[in-house]
């Protein structure tokens, strides 16, 4: 059972919370939005990514099961 | 209702065997005269039948993502139907949504279809709304028209006094631009909100035009809907190859004889449209097709590049809404593309930060390359943008851009060493090719 990321690009404000919570799939461009990996997140880093959709202040991250 | 490849009950001539299929010489038909050529509209008794005669068909969405008709038709009907999930159930009729709002600056090809058929539009309205149980249309169109949308009104209602308009058709002139016509702004716009692309769902199909299932589908696809029901599936195939089935208008423009508005066979080579259009008026370089989110393709290695959307992807362009535009020698390719980038880069609506960011940059970075004197430091950051900002927004206006502007440093490589290492060429200051509304500013 994997998981992808995706991110609202119209809620999200470049706060940058998710890039320090989970470096290991997304990483910020020149002006601070997040890029985010295209592979899917595998369990193990499962709970980085539920840290990090937590973490947005506009809850812009999003996290689909794959199923 | 007659589905089959035989003409419909109701007498009228047989289905035309070659081009043109929408746009007939001479003016437009009254309804009179619509209806003695065409045959009276074969209102479907069963919807799921003219959504699969329309798979059958292969007919793809004529605004330029190329949506396959039946699949759209078919989750509006569900929808209404109240067979999606338990959520989207609903009582009421669904909305259609024809939109020939054309934004795209080089089109003019579904203006001169409402201009010229506007009843096989309007066939294509009831038979597409009977097909998805839509209780209400709107047939959308941009604003700055008048006389056009008068037409229509006309049209609308000399088929009401006839009694031949089983669903309510509202002509609506839309203000905006460049995203104004995007599926998403368009209903937001019909809702009373702001002409802007959505992220979230719920999708037009669930929950679009007062909350009911909403089918958004362009107005030369209704067009060619209106003939797949009188003449069927297998009529529509003898044109185009199977994967790229039918015809369509296309607006060809730049350095022809004769800029017009085409009705081809799918398949056809680029070099015979443009003899259709009078052959180059001067010595040609390059041609951009698919209109502002296509690409540019080398002249004359473009002549033998068939126009599906196939064929146009695989040369590193695309179908889009049918535009062809042909730049000639004397004109600067970078400089061209540099102003359509900036025309573009204005068009956001500033909802997502890597378009309000990125395309700006974009634009800055193209016009160092054609106006200036690019180091490799601008075109490494000019490349690193088209991979920053492609896929990142509500809706395409970033991804469109970026595949423009990629296509321009591709084609017009050998500009690009010329102005790195000299400077701009004379002809990046000549009468842009492009056209670039100045009117149209970016939606609200």
């Amino acid at each position: 059972m994997s998981h992808r990321l995706r991110v609202n690009p119209v809620t999200c404000e470049a706060h940058g919370v998710c890039a320090e919570l989970f470096p290991e799939r997304i990483a910020a461009d020149p002006w601070g939005y997040p890029i985010i990996a295209p592979q899917p997140v595998p369990d193990e880093l499962l709970g980085h990514a539920r840290r990090a959709v937590a973490g947005c202040p506009t809850l812009a991250l999003l996290l689909d099961r794959l199923d | 209702m007659s589905i089959t490849g035989a003409p419909a009950r109701g007498g009228q001539s047989r289905p035309p065997r070659q081009l043109p299929r929408l746009i007939q010489p001479g003016g437009p038909l009254p309804l009179a005269g619509h209806l003695s050529r065409y045959g009276p509209v074969p209102l479907p008794g069963d919807g799921a039948a003219l959504i699969a005669e329309a798979g059958r068909a292969g007919l793809a969405g004529r605004g330029g993502a190329g949506f396959p008709a039946a699949r759209k038709m078919r989750a509006v009907a569900a929808a209404v139907a109240g067979r999606g999930h338990g959520l989207l159930r609903t009582a009421r009729g669904g909305v259609l949504v024809a939109n020939g709002v054309e934004s795209e600056p080089a089109s003019g090809k579904d203006k001169m279809l409402l201009d010229r058929s506007p009843h096989l539009v309007l066939d294509g309205i009831a038979l597409a709304a009977a097909a998805v149980g839509a209780s209400r249309a709107y047939l959308c169109l941009h604003a700055g028209y008048p006389g056009l949308a008068g037409q229509l009104r006309a049209a609308v209602a000399e088929r009401e006094s006839a009694g031949i308009s089983p669903v309510g058709v509202q002509v609506t002139e839309v203000p905006g631009g460049y995203v104004a016509s995007q599926e998403t702004a368009l209903i937001s716009f019909l809702n009373g909100g702001p002409q802007r692309p959505a992220f979230v769902l719920p999708r037009p199909f669930e929950r679009g035009v007062r909350g009911r299932p909403t089918l958004v589908q362009n107005v030369e696809t209704l067009a060619h809907l209106a003939l797949i029901a009188r003449y069927g599936a297998a009529w529509f195939r003898e044109l185009g190859p199977p994967q790229s089935a039918g015809s369509a208008l296309i607006t060809v423009s730049g350095t022809v004889r004769e800029p017009s508005v085409q009705e081809i066979e799918l398949g056809t080579r680029i070099g015979d449209l443009l003899e259709r259009a009078g052959g180059p008026a001067e010595p040609p370089q390059a041609v951009l097709a698919g209109g502002y989110f296509g690409g540019w393709l080398p002249y004359p290695a473009a002549l033998n590049i068939r126009m599906t959307d196939a064929d146009l992807r695989a040369a590193g362009a695309a179908l889009g809404p049918g535009v062809l535009i042909l730049l000639p020698e004397s004109a600067c390719g970078l400089a061209e593309t540099a102003r359509t980038i900036g025309y573009l880069a204005g068009q956001s609506a500033g909802q997502c930060g890597p378009c309000l960011n990125g395309l700006p940059a974009l634009a800055t970075a193209f016009d160092e390359v054609a106006f200036g004197r690019p180091d490799g430091d601008t075109l490494g950051w000019a490349r690193q943008l088209l991979t920053l900002v492609a896929g990142r927004g509500a809706c395409h206006l970033p991804d469109g851009t970026a595949a423009l502007a990629a296509s321009a440093l591709r084609v017009f490589g050998h500009d690009l060493r010329r102005h790195a290492a000299s400077g701009p060429c004379p002809q990046a200051w000549r009468q842009p090719v492009l056209p670039e509304p100045a009117d149209s500013g970016a939606a609200p």
